[in-house]
């Protein structure tokens, strides 16, 4: 029986630094924290359902869109809470993630990936149609905006709260299921589990956590939610969070999380890279050199140094 | 020796033609017939009509050129490349630069393709070969690093604004009874199906085109009668390039501006038109490119589901409600092969 204390007590230091770094950091600098935080529950989601059952997916930001409007509209037209419409965005995205998840039963590896794709570029096409319901071009602004270290606060409490409940869904039995269904589909039904459930539970479940990351994401925008924000690269900045953090690691996330969450904006900062699109290139071989060198992420690489140290 | 060996080529060689070929039913060839049928007639009817029609075969081709890249990177390792269509845009800017450096736009032309061709192949070789037995995943992820990557790399290099290209077939405007066609879509057309025909000669009548698909589809066996199999795997992804680069050459000029999102929905209208052909089947590719880009050009001028209207906006999900009801009703394709799935 392996001990928990020592993942207890390295909790209890994440959770410690990142409580004080709004009394140290710069309000540019708490923002970007507000970045990593945002992604780390994107790159989460994306997590249960690549990692943990081995669906992948490149059409995250399209979760991200439909729960970034969903608090944007809200707010605009009945002034809704915007703790309130972010439990909203995570029920609507966990049901459009179920709907999603229905035809990707039949679907799996490439051809999972085509439709991802394909629906992280649709989306955010749609406010363009709807206009005059989802402000088209112009975006939807909400009611109220908040201020950065709100945005802070809320994100890395709903960053606590969902990396909880992700650790309690994956401990017990649906986790369990999930990894059957993730190493062997014939040996998961032969031992009795239900694909369909567990496959479309796990999209929904991931499709509300980019529902939740959205919603933060729009108010850490100032409230503003417009298509371009939700251009497919934000689909790729969270699947190479996820390969970066290496998938079916949880502690991993974290570090996935802030590298795509910080590398823009640290690269920006050196000269000839901070230039332009430099970062772009930064982050495109960064991953690839990742998935060519460490093929299971940091993850894989916390648990190789670990076995060195134990050898 | 060599007539062993030549015999077990030609038995290779029948037995690709048998899994290469065909898988088109009757079904199918009656309802792309009747497709055939409504277009010719309703081009007839209607100038409108008609000129949507040939502009949608011609933005097709486009399609379809793409869509065989993904087919052919597809059927040789497996994966669908995600960064096929920056590829096809990367390709146009090297184009686009070498006009600039004063080549004629011909000299531009082959000269980009010979590059794209070394371009594909060294990706394969450099950054897909080392992931590829891992998982697809694996593989997917990559490919959309170097998505990430070379959109960096040409914003980079050239800046994000408009870039414009000498037009390749001027503006000349042909009349056919009424109806008025550029000389533009009929170049587009010819000269992705003419690469099309090429690729697809080079894989029916030569000894590499036969290993690259022994390699692709047995690839055991063709080790064994002496295909280099990793070879012809890389050469597949370069020709793959190639096609792409057609792709993006001749949709350039349909845009009439080059931009680093020059591909991005038509690499969706690719996938579509991939998937409905069958994501293994290298004719469906181009038959599914011509459909898709027929449709959506019809679809916007005529389109509406009750009273709502499709417009441009919903191309992409269109094509995107495309892909997922063929893969839910007919997973295989027009003229896909049924996968076979234990469980």
């Amino acid at each position: 029986m392996r001990s928990r204390i020592p993942a207890l007590v390295s909790i209890a230091v994440v959770a410690a630094v990142i409580s004080s770094l709004p009394f140290v950091l710069s309000d540019y600098n708490v923002s970007l924290v507000t970045q990593v935080g945002i992604f780390f529950i994107a790159v989460l989601g994306l997590d249960i359902l690549t990692g943990y059952t081995g669906q992948i997916s490149i059409g995250h930001g399209a979760f991200m869109c439909i729960g970034g409007y969903t608090t944007a509209v809200m707010s605009r037209d009945h002034n809704t809470n915007l703790i309130v419409t972010m439990l909203m965005a995570f029920a609507i995205c966990f049901v459009v993630g179920l709907l999603v998840g229905l035809p990707a039963l039949r679907l799996s590896g490439a051809y999972l990936a085509l439709v991802t794709f394909a629906l992280a570029v649709s989306v955010p096409l749609l406010p363009l149609k709807w206009s005059s319901f989802l402000g088209g071009r112009n975006g939807v602004q909400t009611s109220q905006t908040v201020s950065n270290l709100w945005v802070y606060v809320v994100a890395w409490t709903a960053s606590a709260i969902l990396f909880v409940l992700a650790w309690l869904i994956l401990r017990g039995r649906v986790g369990r299921a999930f990894r059957a269904v993730r190493d062997s589909e014939i040996a998961a039904v032969a031992s009795g589990i239900e694909l369909p459930v567990y496959k479309t539970l796990a999209f929904g479940i991931s499709a509300a956590y980019a529902g939740v990351a959205g919603s933060l994401f729009v108010l850490a925008n100032n409230g503003f939610a417009a298509p371009d924000e939700f251009a497919i690269f934000l689909s790729l900045q969270i699947l190479i969070g996820a390969a970066v953090a290496g998938l079916g690691s949880l502690w991993g996330v974290l570090v996935g999380a802030a590298f795509v969450g910080l590398l823009p904006s640290v690269s920006s900062g050196v000269p000839v890279i901070g230039s332009a699109h430099g970062q772009d290139v930064v982050f495109g071989a960064a991953v690839i050199l990742v998935m060519l060198v460490l093929p299971d992420g940091v993850a894989g690489l916390i648990a190789r140094l670990r076995g060195m140290t134990r050898a | 020796m060599a007539t062993a060996e030549s015999s077990r080529l030609e038995s290779l060689r029948n037995r690709g033609a048998a899994l290469g070929g065909g898988g088109g039913t009757p079904i199918v060839i009656v309802i792309l017939v009747g497709v055939a049928i409504f277009l010719l007639v309703g081009s007839l009817r209607s100038v409108t009509f008609a000129q949507l029609t040939v502009q949608g075969l011609a933005l097709g081709a486009v399609y379809g050129s793409l869509a065989l890249a993904l087919v052919l990177v597809y059927r040789a390792t497996r994966v669908v490349n995600f960064a096929q269509g920056e590829l096809a845009m990367l390709t146009t800017y090297i184009a686009y630069q070498l006009i600039k450096w004063g080549l004629s736009y011909w000299e531009a032309f082959f000269a980009t393709l010979a590059i794209a061709l070394v371009l594909g192949i060294v990706l394969e070789l450099a950054l897909i070969r080392p992931v590829l037995h891992r998982s697809v995943i694996a593989a997917v992820i990559v490919t959309v690093g170097l998505f990430v990557l070379i959109d960096g790399v040409v914003n980079w290099i050239w800046g994000g604004d408009f870039k414009f290209m000498p037009s390749p077939f001027g503006t000349k405007i042909y009349h056919v009874g009424g109806v008025s066609i550029a000389r533009l879509y009929v170049g587009m057309f010819v000269v992705v199906i003419i690469s099309v025909l090429l690729v697809w000669a080079l894989f029916r009548f030569t000894k590499l085109g036969l290993g690259m698909r022994a390699a692709a589809l047995r690839p055991a066996e063709a080790a064994f009668v002496g295909v280099r199999v990793e070879w012809m795997l890389a050469i597949g992804w370069g020709l793959a390039a190639l096609l792409g680069a057609v792709a993006g050459l001749m949709a350039e000029p349909s845009q009439f501006t080059l931009e680093p999102t020059l591909m991005q929905p038509i690499l969706v209208y690719a996938f579509a038109a991939a998937v409905l052909g069958g994501l293994d089947s290298p004719a469906g590719a181009v038959i599914g490119g011509l459909l898709i880009g027929v449709s959506l050009n019809l679809v916007v001028q005529y389109g509406h589901i009750g009273p709502l209207k499709i417009t441009s906006e919903l191309q992409t999900p269109a094509a995107f409600a495309v892909i997922v009801a063929v893969l839910l009703f007919k997973p295989s394709g027009l003229f896909g092969h049924q996968e076979v799935r234990r469980v």
